[in-house]
């Protein structure tokens, strides 16, 4: 198919290997650095203590695995949608070895301690200029690919798409001002509260413009390919975009109630973290109305549990989200495991299972082979949850329970509880935890062998025919 | 409509996200850091402190450690003073973090002696039995002054010639506890904001023997890193012979020592938990 109609696929397939083998990665440091929270004699330093891992953990997570999966999908996507192959099928896979360097040299930087601090932009600025290399190569050759399309209209994925690249772009600029010192090290070229500021408005809106829009084009484009019946709501779709990429801007701040910076910029975060409820559970709804009647795919579909139990999770986090948002429930549960509870449940529930919902479509059409086991599949599916859940709800226990110890106060309005006797309640929890991103890793290597099972000893497709006939 | 125009439908989503950017995110800049929020005894960091500042965002302190108390009492009463804005003009990047996985540092400087800091740093579980922080034994390797003075001037902070040279012969844990020793304590928020014992200071559990085995936990918990487990002392002084009165030993650890670098207890333990370790201390001393 894609040979008849001169589709790049071999970048899509690069960038599809290339983001698991991050994504596993990722994983691997993740498992690690919540052993070292338990076990502190698995610190190795200088390079491998959990103050150095734990942003390779996060950057291989949200840029390795997000972002290179995101590239991938986006390309085939694009292609689709528009009718048309890639722009510069050559700039692509520039694009790929330049996006393999920028992530490994991301994670050699980062254990040698080249570390900006600032969380999501801790790169050095040599490596962050590399990153915004990437990001124009590959807008530039989506946008193109758009402007000479053959199919007239834009679905709703492609706005998804355009409202990422321009996104990113921003907050990435902004973010990463720096003063140099010299190759290695910078200073931030904000100081203080407007630094923070400034941090919070590009950490908030990475969410939004890494793990919410780029899924939410996965998902508008999946879900209608997988059950094969169109969208519930293309309308609904379209108030929600404009509703989500305005509101989201606003809510940076609501990672820094009752900070120095400005009352009223808090505020206005909260108000528009509470708004955000609307368009994010417009999408949700969107892909539960479109289930009318296909509810049974649930058990005969595996495409269609991951994209329902993702945006599932979704609604979930969504729904967290602003509350965590709002003042008073912030005082209690800010900079507790409540948060990595929160932040766990949409990196691994939403974004994830619908990154994998994309690959199992994808993997059959470009490598001409059917799945190798619909059993892995499944197995991989309920380890994935399993595990996602023990972390979440051990994490948000945990969080629960430290901040009611800390917060306790005597009848004489002294603390009623050290730092020390809330922090070794943590351990069972913390225990949990590791245990879950050991499962969450089998889960990833099932994929993983599955996958490559696949492309090697899979069955030839017989599915050339129906993939046409219910082209977008 | 835009949805066939994709160059419009990218400057429209453009212009949706740069509105709420404007208002939240560039016109802070006209409220924060405004010269009336200035702090005058706020001062910029010497290049050793500035040194050790590198070295806690190198190591990735940030992602355990926050540095900003909020204005809760829970925060308050543990750590200090809330933090001001004006306390971190000369924060770049600032370090307030997003988890605490160990304690705020916002206001750690004044509140041990240097001596607890370098212990601590090396090996962390010899001062905090449980703690899972890492060891940090290998900062004790000499000081890279390399780019020392191209860092001040890239920050524009004061420093002479005199104050680089100093830096011959220090180690990273000596630049790390300068840093941490500087940490909120610009502001004199320790004597402000000092809980004053009001009343009569007479020991309620004076020969009550009843309270020294919780004495006792409450010492092996609280005082033991630096005063030794057998009260031989250690960071601080031996007490196993505190000839001194209840009452006086009791401000001590209530309201703390500045000269000798004693934290304040007041706020963690209350009245009634200290009363208790100076009974334990002073039946240690009769007996």
């Amino acid at each position: 198919m894609s040979l008849k109609e001169g589709y790049a696929d071999d970048v899509v397939k690069g960038f599809m290997t290339w983001s698991i083998i991050w994504g596993l990665v990722a994983v691997l440091v993740g498992v690690l650095i919540s052993f070292q929270l338990v076990f502190p004699q698995l610190n190795f330093p200088p390079y491998l203590t959990y103050g150095r891992l734990r942003p390779i953990h996060t950057n291989a997570a949200i840029f390795g695995w997000g972002i290179g999966s995101f590239m991938a999908l986006f390309f085939y996507i694009t292609q689709r949608l528009t009718k048309t192959p890639l722009w510069s099928p050559g700039l692509a896979r520039f694009q790929l070895y330049l996006f393999n360097v920028v992530i490994a040299l991301a994670a050699v930087t980062l254990a040698l301690g080249m570390n900006r601090s600032k969380e999501y932009a801790e790169l050095e600025w040599p490596v962050a200029l590399l990153v915004v290399i990437l990001w124009v190569i590959f807008s530039a050759n989506i946008i193109m690919t758009i402007v000479r399309r053959k199919e007239e209209q834009l679905y709703i994925s492609l706005w998804y798409i355009l409202a990422t690249l321009v996104g990113v772009a921003v907050l990435y600029l902004v973010n990463n001002a720096v003063i140099p010192v010299s190759l290695f090290k910078s200073y931030s070229a904000y100081a203080g509260a407007n630094d923070a500021n400034v941090q919070w408005w590009y950490g908030h809106n990475a969410v939004a413009m890494v793990l919410t829009t780029p899924p939410l084009a996965i998902f508008y484009y999946f879900l209608p390919k997988s059950t094969g019946v169109p969208i519930y709501s293309h309308r609904m779709g379209i108030i929600a975009f404009w509703s989500l990429i305005f509101m989201y801007l606003w809510t940076g701040a609501h990672h820094l109630l009752w900070t120095p910076v400005p009352d009223w910029v808090q505020t206005l975060a909260m108000a528009f973290s509470i708004m955000l409820i609307a368009p994010s559970w417009a999408a949700v709804f969107n892909g539960y109305f479109s289930m009318n009647g296909q509810w049974h795919q649930m058990r005969d579909n595996y495409l269609v549990k991951f994209l329902i139990f993702g945006i599932t999770f979704y609604g979930l986090q969504t729904l967290q989200g602003p509350s965590q948002a709002v003042r008073t429930f912030s005082a209690f549960i800010h900079y507790t495991d409540w948060v990595p509870g929160h932040v766990h449940m949409g990196a691994l529930g939403w974004v994830s299972l619908v990154i994998f919902a994309g690959f199992y479509y994808l993997v059959p059409r470009l490598y001409g082979r059917e799945i190798y086991s619909v059993t892995l599949v499944n197995l991989h599916f309920w380890l994935a949850v399993i595990g996602q859940l023990i972390y979440s709800i051990s994490m948000w226990v945990a969080g629960v329970q430290q901040a009611a110890m800390l917060h306790a106060s005597n009848p004489d309005g002294t603390l009623h509880y050290s730092f020390m006797e809330t922090f070794v309640e943590m351990y069972p929890y913390w225990h949990a935890r590791a245990g879950a991103g050991v499962i969450y890793l089998i889960s990833l290597l099932v994929f993983i062998y599955n996958m490559v099972k696949t492309v090697t000893s899979g069955k030839p497709t017989q599915l050339t025919a129906s993939a046409a006939s219910t082209n977008a | 409509m835009f949805e066939r125009k994709p160059i419009i439908l990218l400057l429209l989503a453009a212009l949706a996200i740069s509105v709420g950017t404007l208002v939240t995110m560039v016109a802070p800049f006209r409220w924060i850091n405004d010269p009336q929020l200035k702090i005058a005894e706020v001062r910029p960091y010497t290049p050793l402190q500035l040194e050790g500042r590198d070295i806690y965002i190198r190591e990735g302190c940030n992602n355990c450690h926050t540095q900003t108390v909020r204005p809760l009492l829970a925060d308050v009463e543990r750590y200090g003073d809330y933090s001001k804005a004006g306390e971190f003009v000369y924060d770049q990047p600032f370090l307030w973090g997003s988890r605490r996985t160990g304690p705020d540092l916002a206001r750690i400087g004044g509140k041990y002696p240097d001596a607890w800091h370098y212990r601590h740093m090396v090996d962390p579980q010899a001062m905090v039995p449980r703690s899972n922080m890492p060891k940090y034994a290998f900062l004790q390797r000499p000081l890279d002054t390399n780019l020392t003075s191209r860092k001040m001037q890239a920050l524009h902070f004061p420093y002479t010639s005199a104050d680089i040279a100093a830096l011959q012969g220090k180690s990273e844990l000596d630049a790390m506890v300068a840093y941490l020793q500087k940490l909120g304590s610009d502001i004199q928020w320790r004597k402000t904001a000092q809980v004053a014992v009001v009343g009569d200071l007479r020991n309620p559990f004076q020969e009550n023997k009843s309270v020294l085995s919780e004495g006792k936990g409450i010492y092996e918990k609280e005082c033991a890193q630096c005063h030794g487990a057998d009260l031989k002392g250690g960071v601080g002084p031996a007490l196993a012979n505190l000839d001194k009165p209840d009452a006086e030993v009791f401000k001590a650890v209530y309201e703390g020592l500045s000269a000798g670098g004693m934290p304040a207890f007041g706020d963690t333990l209350g009245k009634e938990r200290v009363w208790k370790v100076v009974t334990y201390l002073k039946y240690q001393q009769r007996h």
